[in-house]
């Protein structure tokens, strides 16, 4: 059994999974990881040593030692990663030598980025996963002085991913049980406004922000409560939407206008605060074939990752190298091939 | 006997509801829980949850093993078998838990009693002798809604809100108790305290879900205090 020490972390740190579906019967929503994509490219990276779980880390990574020498993924949003001060690249699968301080700092171009042990997590089971719901108070944000065990499996290191592709420029929405109470306006309304992501914004939901006249509902605000998807954009007392994300109620009352699809969930997860956000409304089978093809794109994962080779006319971040230090690592990465 | 008119919607990209009436009603609540069991009860493969709102049941479903219109399809099958307005609720389970209504236990005891026309004593009483249907849950993980109470107990909320009541808190409104499961604000009227810690993410013990019938067991502060230290879960009603 070896152990990662957590020697500080940000505000946002907890172990997550795929999550508990299924329980809304019990009031628990399914919660998990806000980008399941990258635990599908940390499985990628890591093969049939990653075991479904990782440490989410929402804009501010922390500090970690370990006491063995264990094999890493870093998946999701870039963040700054430093290893015993040495630069290391997002994206791609590194060795953690026994006691080296792993150093994660802000995100950089996202939301949540995402570390990945090679091994088994030994988290107990808690309604079927080891993922933190701390809603429903199952596991709570990692923070300074915690240590996490895990048994540590082989897998190669200095494996490295081919980049996403770019986000939609527009995410996609399906009308909710409640559409219809906005009318054409409230349709025309969400599709024609540019949208701002607050900094009001966590695992169980993310504020917009807009200009201009907002909408209602033609049901007003005494709405009897109903149950919840993941995705939905409620419009709250004050007309402010609100994306309900995995950690959201099960229920609520304030009215849904739309609900974002699946396949766009984790690139809205992604966006930081300060980004523009626009919807379009497609249909379910669109719905459903961006969800197939975002299915196939992460099972045919595995079969892109590639060693990574170092090559200096590559390095268009140069900069962002911790060169000051004169320590550039060997497994550091520069580049895709 | 009333008539409902129930209605189908689509619920996300993998579910169907389908809403008994567009307010709650007890009617509306005993179909939909009964039509969530009749859902559940068809055993479809790729059903991933069934489940009941207030006024709704709804099912999710994995949409690249069963397709909207099979699902439909069922559940129009499941909605033409039965005169909707007339069903009772099935009763999922029966359960009690030993409640404190004393002092500091129930702040706004008298006050809602003075609102609601009774004693303190009789509406506790009363409480006592009604065995109320979890009409669903809510706002945290297993957070129930109960009802309903005599026509007395149509007290609306407060408009202040409490800043805090406790995990336990045998709260009254219309009608209504809300047990909560969690420490909260809340703006409607705490009556008295369950010794209960709330939700139990463990799954050790069982977790109220919508159906389940609950009463509350008045007793003074040590015997709270002592189902509390043995956890403070529900006891089936008829156990010691």
């Amino acid at each position: 059994m070896s152990r990662i020490e957590v020697l500080s972390a940000g505000p946002s740190v907890t172990l997550q999974d795929a999550g508990r579906a299924g329980m809304a019967a019990f009031g628990l929503s399914a919660g998990g990881a806000m980008d399941p994509l990258a635990l599908a490219e940390a499985r990628a990276l890591l093969g049939a040593a990653f075991d479904g779980c990782a440490i989410e880390m929402g804009q501010m990574g922390g500090r970690f030692r370990a006491d063995a020498d264990l094999v890493i993924a870093l998946t999701g949003a870039a963040m700054k990663v430093t290893l015993e001060g040495a630069a290391l690249s997002w994206g791609q699968s590194h060795p953690w030598p026994a006691g080296a301080v792993l150093d994660i700092g802000a995100a950089t171009g996202g939301a949540y980025g995402y570390l990945s042990v090679a091994g088994t997590w030994d988290v107990p089971l808690r309604l079927g996963a080891k993922g933190t719901h701390f809603q429903a108070g199952i596991g709570a944000p990692l923070g300074a002085g915690d240590v996490l065990t895990v048994v540590a499996a082989k897998a190669e290191a200095g494996l490295g991913l081919p980049s996403r592709d770019a986000p939609p420029e527009v995410i996609r929405v399906i009308p909710s049980v409640q559409s219809h109470w906005f009318g054409d306006q409230g349709r025309d309304w969400l599709e024609g406004t540019v949208f701002t992501k607050t900094a009001k914004a966590s695992r169980m939901g993310a504020a917009l922000a807009f200009g201009g006249q907002g909408v209602q509902s033609d049901h007003g605000l005494s709405v009897t409560s109903e149950i919840v998807s993941l995705g939905d954009i409620q419009i709250t007392g004050d007309g402010t939407p609100y994306v309900l994300m995995r950690e959201a109620q099960t229920t609520g009352g304030y009215p849904r206008i739309a609900t974002v699809i699946s396949a766009d969930l984790p690139a809205f997860a992604q966006m930081p605060s300060g980004a523009q956000v626009r919807f379009r409304f497609v249909t379910v089978p669109e719905a459903l074939a961006a969800r197939a093809a975002q299915n196939d794109w992460a099972k045919g994962l595995r079969a892109k990752v590639r060693p990574v080779v170092r090559r200096l006319e590559t390095m268009h971040d140069l900069l962002s190298y911790s060169l000051v230090s004169g320590v550039v690592s060997a497994t550091d990465p520069e580049g895709w091939e | 006997m009333m008539t409902l008119d129930p209605v189908i919607y689509p619920l996300g990209e993998d579910g169907l509801l389908v809403e008994f009436a567009p307010k709650l009603s007890m009617q509306a609540n005993a179909a939909a829980i009964a039509c969530r069991d009749d859902l559940a009860a068809l055993g479809l493969e790729g059903v991933v949850e069934v489940g009941s709102t207030l006024k709704s049941a709804f099912v999710r479903f994995d949409p690249f093993v069963l397709s909207h219109d099979v699902v439909e399809g069922a559940l129009r099958d499941v909605l033409a078998a039965r005169d909707w307005g007339a069903v009772e609720a099935p009763v999922a389970r029966r359960w009690r838990l030993p409640s404190c209504f004393d002092g500091d236990f129930g702040p706004q005891l008298a006050e809602f009693a003075g609102l609601a026309g009774r004693s303190p004593a009789d509406l506790v009483a009363e409480l006592a002798e009604t065995p109320l249907r979890v009409l669903a849950l809510g706002f945290a993980p297993g957070m129930p809604y109960l009802g309903e109470l005599p026509a007395h107990w149509d007290v609306p909320r407060q408009t202040a809100l409490t800043p805090r009541v406790p995990a336990g808190a045998i709260t009254a409104a219309i009608r209504q108790i809300v047990l909560f499961a969690v420490p909260s604000g809340t703006g409607w009227r705490q009556i008295g305290q369950a010794a209960w810690r709330g939700f139990d993410p463990d799954g050790s013990g069982p977790n109220l879900t919508a159906g389940d019938v609950l009463r509350f067991d008045p007793v003074g502060a040590d015997a709270f205090a002592a189902h509390m230290a043995a956890g403070g879960g529900l006891i089936p009603e008829g156990a010691l």
